[in-house]
């Protein structure tokens, strides 16, 4: 316990931080990339198709793990907006802004990636239901806070503002997760997190685990990349980005 | 902690609790316009709005599925184990439309008809491959089929 919170305030200082993040950043791709390649191939090629829908069903490989990673990563963002507020740490803003625009991306990429399902299966591009409603709501606080933390000239404030707002939308997480078991929806229930078990077929199940990590790591790499980009600006006077730029050119 | 950090987290947590009771209210004030589509249970009880369209949702009901002579123009029956209501509608069919579906018509009725300007399918939460289906089905069904895939709770997920 004691050496995660040594960690943990080590990744507190941002250049800890870039540091650490530096050493990381290869390994996360790597993985990423391997996983993200078996998944594909096990869920595309070996998984067979679904009793019901045939093969369109592997879309499913792209769909879940997004639209999971779109709630994961507004999980993190509303913590790390929960802990820049009350502890007022630099680097929690950091990773709360620097998630903002990934997990829109996820967001959209359930959105489309179900909206191409649905014509197929159940014949319409789009309902106003529950879960794509909420969905869409998700995506709009994303954009939401992006826009609010880019119209302040003054760091804090637009940090403080966007806290808030992501806060304030943690509200929305439950409701899209639970909405297809409170209402009646067009969209089915949840197949994989359910009290019972999940209620698919193992090699089905197995490829979409595997992708679903493969994309969580992927999120991992674009948040550090883009955290060190944020972390350079926000440091630009401090003397150790000062010496680093110095070193950098000196090398190349 | 300090004692400033502490009435700062006070602070978040009174306005979560308070913005989770808020929508929990709300949510649960606005329940029936939320309602995705009715079933046809609650559509027997007089529970649907008279003037204008809504969606009705449920089992398409095996062996009732009928042609009408003009080809394009089918007539079946929507049941969620209580009530049953007759279905109209011209149109192109979804592919997973067929006996035994959940199915979701958008429309309104008229004549003791529901007549549907608009046919959804709906697919349950269950993947499995072809054979194992086959094979569940040969199997005694009851046990073989996992409790979500054919257990309706009382009008609630189809």
């Amino acid at each position: 316990m004691n050496v995660l919170l040594k960690f943990y305030h080590r990744l507190g200082s941002p250049r800890e931080f870039y540091e650490i993040s530096g050493s990381l950043i290869p390994w996360f791709g790597t993985i990423s990339l391997i996983l993200i390649l078996t998944g594909s191939y096990l869920g595309l090629v070996v998984a067979p198709a679904d009793y019901q829908q045939g093969e369109s069903y592997r879309i499913i490989y792209v769909h879940v793990p997004s639209a999971w990673l779109s709630m994961l990563i507004y999980t993190v963002l509303a913590v790390s907006a929960m802990i820049g507020l009350i502890w007022r740490m630099k680097m929690a803003y950091v990773v709360m802004i620097c998630s903002a625009a990934p997990g829109a991306w996820f967001t959209l990429v359930a959105l489309i990636t179900g909206s191409l399902w649905g014509k197929p299966m159940w014949g319409t591009w789009w309902q106003w239901d529950a879960r794509l409603t909420s969905e869409l709501l998700l995506l709009f606080l994303y954009i939401g806070i992006i826009a609010l933390y880019n119209s302040f000239y003054e760091r804090h404030l637009a940090e403080k503002s966007a806290a808030i707002l992501a806060v304030v939308g943690v509200i929305n997480l439950p409701i899209i997760h639970y909405s297809v078991e409170w209402w009646n929806t067009l969209h089915q229930g949840s197949t994989v997190i359910r009290s019972d078990g999940p209620s698919m077929d193992v090699r089905m199940l197995w490829p979409l685990l595997i992708m679903a990590v493969g994309f969580n790591f992927y999120y991992g790499l674009i948040l550090m990349l883009r955290a060190r980009n944020q972390v350079l600006i926000q440091e630009a006077r401090n003397s150790w980005v000062a010496e680093l730029v110095v070193n950098k050119g000196q090398a190349s | 902690m300090t004692p400033k950090q502490k009435s700062r987290m006070r602070l978040v947590l009174l306005v979560l609790a308070g913005l989770g009771i808020t929508s929990l209210l709300a949510l649960n004030a606005f329940r029936s316009n939320l309602m995705y589509f009715l079933t046809p249970a609650e559509m027997v009880a007089g529970d649907y709005p008279e003037q204008g369209m809504y969606r009705l949702g449920g089992m398409v009901v095996e062996g009732s599925i009928n042609r009408l002579e003009n080809g394009i123009t089918v007539e079946f029956d929507l049941t969620d184990y209580e009530q049953t209501i007759t279905v109209r509608y011209t149109g192109i069919l979804p592919d997973l439309f067929r006996e035994g579906q959940g199915i979701v018509a958008h429309g309104r009725i008229e004549n003791q008809l529901f007549t549907a300007e608009e046919v959804l399918a709906k697919h349950d939460e269950s993947y499995m491959a072809p054979e194992v289906a086959e094979a569940m089905k040969n199997v005694d069904m009851s046990k073989a089929i996992p409790a979500s895939a054919t257990k309706i709770p009382a009008g609630t997920t189809l």
